[in-house]
């Protein structure tokens, strides 16, 4: 039995006439202390995944087990990185995490609690802007904190919701970096749900393409046999790198170009042949 | 230095002092200079053109009264008597002025008036406490009732009682209107039941407010030597009021982002904890908004509830000087109706200045 299942699982919105199916027939299997990444195109029901995972919402029909048992309800457990980061505007950086943190350990003292509020703001090196509100911190640093957050809680399993989306390239790296050293020091599970298929290599050990809704499904899975702790300027000369990366682009490609010629116009074309002129070159030599 | 200087000045609602700050600290002076004249010359002398066109008006008014009165009499009366009132009127004397719109100069002689009155009124309060004094302690020793002071109250008495009045009236909306506000906001249920409620009642005129909470605090104090009027009017002003607090609270409470409350989720937080830290801070935003709202509509309502209600303040000074009829009515009503938007003015201020405090912008956590 898998850490976390998705049997079948279908999710439909509406009802009636005006039913869309954004999930069909999804079926993940995820082990403990693996590192999954869903790689898919914007609007093809990756939040909605996500949003099944946590609980947040429920399958029109199939079952999520989380550990064994099917998932009701958001869980501490099952830890959340939003995609949009999700901060409450009026807390500081402090109060935000104080909330997971009190929520998850309730029976815990005061000073427990302070020390380890400090200790990961400290881990996503915002130490200096502990005090500050999200209005007056940039992007990645707001990313950094909903990241804290989350693991503050000391969840088994980290769900990542387009986490670095958002970000400029240079933060992006950083954070992967930061990502990876936290769910490698405490072996968590991680499922990062991402439209960048690099970031998928360079972090994930299985990639899993989402085909796009509606009526999305699961692709075959792609192994990244690559060997961590990854270089990431090394990784643009491994050979395995770029053989997977190949795969897996020209899988959505297909995908995308499967979507396009799905397309409900017919194009008359004009009726043109062709002329062969190499052989008359030839023969004029 | 400057900077702080700029800052608290901008807090308070002076920011448009922040060019002379500036200048005076020897900072980019054509720019400065400009900003002078765009932000504190043009509007004094918008101020001065509205004194100037309120004078003319004034003054032309007043000419088309007086002749017609010179006339009527002339018509009436005959020659004689005709050039009498126009010596009269030339001479300035009170028992025959047109009764017309006094000039900027006779409200501001009013205004002196008023306040000399307000002195004389306070002087002889204090006059009479101390005359009282010995008594009522001896009063007081035997179980009697203090003797207080009855006279009339004078201008500044009003504007006291009047923002008593207001406050109480606005205390009264924020107890009432909020908490039903967050409650009908949590549940779609109750929303849609009491929605028609609420978009019956909300614009019903003051004056039917008042002759509601009349007939119900009149029946309730039957008994009671307390001030009726009082009550009546600051009750009929709170429920005035409470409309745009209530259903800005709602509409608050029900529209809050879907991130915080999918955070609120994640989190695991209580129902307790959900209201308290992510819905309420979330809609504070709104809620004040109405609460402004609330304050000023609260206190145009107020001078024609105490108008109606006959309880003190200016809404009733208003109206005794236009039953009064006296020679300077007319100008100590526009000092009144001066004082009013000035002090409405002043509480959407204090109102604004608050909510800068509380608020935050929607999209600062995305």
């Amino acid at each position: 039995m898998a850490y976390l299942e998705l049997n079948n699982v279908t999710k439909t919105y509406g009802s009636g006439n005006n039913v869309t199916e954004v999930l069909d027939n999804i079926n993940l299997h995820i082990e403990e202390g693996e590192f999954v990444a869903i790689v898919g195109f914007t609007g093809s029901g990756k939040t909605t995944l996500v949003n099944l995972i946590n609980g947040l919402q429920k399958p029109t029909s199939g079952e999520v087990l989380f550990k064994g048992k099917p998932v009701e309800d958001t869980s501490h457990e099952r830890g959340v990185i939003f995609q949009n980061y999700s901060l409450l505007p009026w807390l500081t950086v402090y109060q935000n995490i104080e909330m997971a943190v009190k929520e998850a350990f309730p029976k815990e003292s005061k000073g427990f609690i302070d020390k380890r509020i400090k200790e990961y703001v400290e881990m996503v090196s915002l130490s200096h802007a502990i005090n500050k509100r999200p209005k007056e911190l940039s992007g990645g640093m707001r990313q950094r904190v909903s990241v804290a957050r989350a693991l503050s809680m000391d969840p088994e399993m980290i769900i990542m919701d387009e986490p670095l989306g958002a970000l400029d390239a240079l933060t992006r790296g950083n954070l992967q970096d930061e990502i990876l050293n936290i769910w490698n020091k405490n072996k968590r599970t991680a499922l990062l749900i991402t439209n960048d298929v690099d970031e998928g290599i360079y972090m994930a050990d299985r990639i899993i393409p989402l085909r796009p809704g509606p009526n999305a499904t699961l692709g075959p899975e792609f192994k990244i046999d690559i060997e961590r702790p990854r270089d990431k300027t090394a990784l643009n000369d491994n050979p395995e790198y770029k053989k997977t990366r190949n795969a897996i682009i020209e899988y959505l490609m297909d995908i995308g170009s499967e979507r396009s010629s799905n397309s409900e116009f017919n194009y008359e074309l004009p009726d043109l042949e062709p002329k062969d002129l190499r052989w008359e070159f030839r023969a004029s030599k | 230095m400057k900077d702080s200087i700029i800052k608290a000045l901008r807090f308070i609602g002076l920011g448009f002092f922040e060019p002379v700050v500036r200048l005076a600290s020897g900072e980019d002076t054509k720019k400065n200079t400009i900003e002078i004249l765009k932000r504190i010359i043009a509007p004094i002398a918008s101020v001065l053109l509205f004194i100037g066109v309120w004078y003319t008006g004034s003054k032309s008014l007043y000419n088309t009264e007086a002749n017609y009165k010179i006339e009527k009499t002339l018509k009436d009366q005959g020659q004689a008597e005709a050039d009498k009132v126009k010596a009269c009127i030339e001479s300035g004397d009170a028992s025959c002025q047109p009764n017309t719109l006094p000039s900027p100069s006779q409200v501001w002689d009013s205004y002196k008036l008023l306040l000399e009155d307000h002195q004389k009124i306070s002087e002889d309060k204090k006059a009479f406490k101390e005359k009282t004094a010995a008594l009522n302690e001896k009063r007081i020793a035997q179980g009697k009732e203090p003797i207080v002071y009855t006279g009339r109250p004078s201008f500044v008495d009003q504007i006291k009682t009047s923002i008593k009045t207001v406050f109480a009236g606005f205390l009264l909306a924020l107890l009432i209107a909020t908490p039903i506000g967050i409650i009908i906001g949590l549940s779609d249920t109750l929303r849609t039941s009491f929605n028609w409620l609420i978009q019956i009642l909300k614009p019903v005129s003051p004056v039917v407010w008042l002759l509601l909470v009349f007939m119900i605090v009149k029946t309730l104090t039957k008994d009671s030597t307390g001030d009726t009027s009082f009550v009546i009017s600051f009750i009929s002003v709170g429920l005035c009021s409470m409309w745009a607090t209530l259903v800005n609270t709602a509409m608050g409470v029900s529209t809050v982002d879907k991130d915080y409350l999918n955070v609120a989720k994640v989190l695991k937080l209580g129902t307790f904890q959900k209201i308290f830290k992510v819905i309420l801070p979330a809609s504070l935003p709104l809620i004040f908004t109405g609460l402004r709202i609330t304050l000023s509509v609260a206190w145009m309502v107020l001078i024609a509830i105490e108008l109606l209600a006959q309880s003190p303040g200016l809404g009733s000074f208003v109206w005794e000087e236009f039953q009064n009829g006296a020679m300077d009515s007319n100008s100590k009503i526009i000092v009144a109706m001066f004082v009013i938007g000035i002090i409405g003015f002043l509480l959407d201020r204090i109102m604004l200045t608050i909510q800068k405090f509380i608020s935050f912008d929607k999209n600062e956590g995305i």
